[in-house]
């Protein structure tokens, strides 16, 4: 595809003006402009994110909640209106049932520490899919362990998709929890997690779903999807570092113990007996990540001035012509074929080892993630020891998949 | 057959890289043809404890004893990497144990492999660079307990 302005006007998104917000796409990398597809590790940040971070510290950076001074208030009311932010993008009924953490996998420990330890005990069963991160595994292996709880694998078929008819058999009076990824880091299918919600809901389980590649990519609805809770981290939706967010139904935060405990989640503290605070409160002991997690907000807004809609229909689009162009090399083999799936290209090349694509890419100035992407079941059900992944943003272009393709040949080429 | 200096070896190292102007990508291609020019390691060589811990790629690493000389074979299953541990074998084989121990390997800093391999592959290579020198000691000390 040749590089004009049509291909950098898409469904009302102009791109280049995107790209113009981030600062740190505009640079050469080994001496090659650089194209950055490592979206799904973390995506970049735009200026107003940066900005927010450098007001913040040079303009009102003060301890929040309990200050009484100017710039404490201040402070307060910045980190508030990023948790009502939070509230309105993923639409959950209450602001209180957003809670700050420091990502995806703190959320994630944070529900197994709580709500497992006094809901799951021995001969309970905790199902997951074959396509978790480590984060969505270890956890409940951890748990299970402690417990005698079971953990029990939702299998895959070769295109890399649940197979739902063997989740719903495995579901039974015993099931307290599914935690299952909304789209997999590895091959970016998007599961049917309404379906998955709804049927576990039959059986009185509870639902988790971890959405650290779905935030930035397709529509999160608290309300729709009727989950119990729902995690994802801030960095790879346009934030900052640090900052992860999760949401809990009410009645079920409000049951739950304290995870960590310190200033901030009491109300009341005697040496005899502390009080725990309201929530979200009670999960956020400690001072937290103020700075970065006032500059949320920043990042939610950049997604919303361009709109989910418009954005899922160019990455699709992004995906559909790597996919394409890929195949015309004929080493290459993709991994995760699923019918419905985001702009996330898995794949392997036959007789080169994934570090060292990964290398001569970087040489040309691509960033590409190599290795198992913290997913090794998932590795070992596909009998391969890692891929290459490309993971694209809406600030990636038709040309840089031209500029990739390219490299790949070169590379299949020296290899031959 | 006068054999080189280790120094001698390391020096026509940094020439070859001189060639290639700091282009990290001529670099890589350069890397893996010397790997390809080393005899690979049998199968059955390949097995754990052989395995050179700390790299992310595998790295095997074999020794063998000659008098008071060393002789290494090598093998990775990546390409890049078996270029970088080939550098290695050629510089440090066939050398006396004594020169092993106190190698400087200055051409790491003179040929920039930084810039060509980053952090994390450069705490690798500076694991192979480790076990090379701990076989060395190794044998040394051997040497020395049937002499004495």
């Amino acid at each position: 595809m040749s590089s004009n302005y049509e291909t950098l006007n898409k469904h009302g998104l102009d791109i280049r003006k995107i790209r113009a917000e981030f600062p740190i796409l505009h640079q050469q990398v080994n001496g090659k402009p650089l194209v950055y597809f490592d979206n799904a590790a973390t995506t970049q940040k735009p200026l107003r994110v940066i900005e927010a971070l450098t007001d913040y510290y040079s303009g009102y950076n003060a301890n929040i909640h309990r200050g009484i001074h100017t710039l404490a208030e201040k402070a307060t009311s910045a980190f508030e209106e990023s948790r009502r932010a939070v509230k309105e993008f993923m639409n959950a009924p209450e602001a209180e049932e957003i809670i700050f953490t420091y990502g995806t996998t703190d959320g994630i420990n944070l529900i197994a520490s709580t709500f497992g330890r006094a809901n799951i005990g021995e001969g309970d069963e905790i199902i997951i899919s074959s396509m978790e991160h480590h984060s969505n595994i270890v956890p409940w292996q951890m748990l299970c362990e402690e417990t005698g709880a079971k953990l029990k694998i939702i299998p895959i078929n070769d295109r890399g998709e649940i197979v739902f008819e063997a989740f719903e058999k495995m579901l039974s009076e015993r099931t307290r929890l599914v935690s299952i990824v909304h789209i997999s880091n590895s091959l970016g299918t998007i599961n049917p997690v309404k379906a998955v919600i709804q049927k576990a809901h039959e059986y009185g389980a509870k639902v988790l779903i971890d959405g650290a590649q779905a935030s930035a990519h397709i529509e999160i609805d608290m309300q729709d999807l009727d989950c119990d809770f729902y995690v994802f981290s801030m960095h790879k939706l346009f934030g900052p570092t640090g900052t992860g967010i999760l949401y809990g139904k009410r009645p079920l935060l409000e049951a739950m113990p304290p995870f960590r405990g310190g200033g901030e989640m009491i109300k009341e503290v005697t040496f005899e007996k502390t009080t725990y605070n309201d929530i979200p409160y009670k999960f956020e002991a400690g001072t937290p990540n103020i700075g970065d997690v006032v500059a949320i907000k920043r990042a939610l807004e950049f997604v919303e001035a361009y709109g989910k809609e418009n954005i899922s229909k160019y990455e699709d689009e992004l995906l559909q012509y790597a996919n394409e162009r890929l195949q015309t090399i004929p080493s290459v083999k993709l991994i995760g074929t699923a019918q419905n799936k985001i702009s996330v290209v898995s794949f392997i090349m036959e007789g080169i080892h994934h570090f060292d694509i990964g290398m001569m890419m970087d040489a040309r100035g691509v960033a590409l993630r190599t290795g198992h992407h913290c997913t090794q079941p998932l590795m070992d059900l596909f009998n391969i020891e890692g891929t290459v992944r490309a993971s694209l943003s809406l600030y990636n272009t038709f040309e840089e998949i031209d500029i990739m393709v390219e490299g790949l040949k070169n590379i299949a080429e020296r290899f031959k | 057959m006068q054999k080189s200096s280790i120094n001698a070896r390391q020096d026509e190292i940094i020439e070859a890289f001189s060639l290639l102007d700091g282009d990290v990508e001529m670099a890589s291609f350069y890397l893996m043809e010397l790997g390809q020019k080393l005899t690979p390691l049998p199968e059955s060589d390949k097995v754990e404890e052989n395995l050179v811990k700390g790299c992310q790629s595998k790295v095997w690493l074999k020794t063998e004893l000659d008098q008071d000389r060393i002789r290494f074979s090598a093998d990775s299953n990546t390409a890049i990497t078996k270029g970088l541990v080939s550098l290695l074998v050629n510089i440090l084989s066939d050398q006396k144990v004594d020169d092993i121990i106190h190698a400087d390997l200055y051409f790491i800093h003179r040929i920039g492999m930084d810039r060509f391999i980053g952090t994390q592959r450069s705490n690798g290579f500076v694991a192979m660079i480790k076990q090379m020198k701990m076989y060395a000691i190794a044998y040394k000390s051997k040497i020395e307990s049937k002499a004495s």
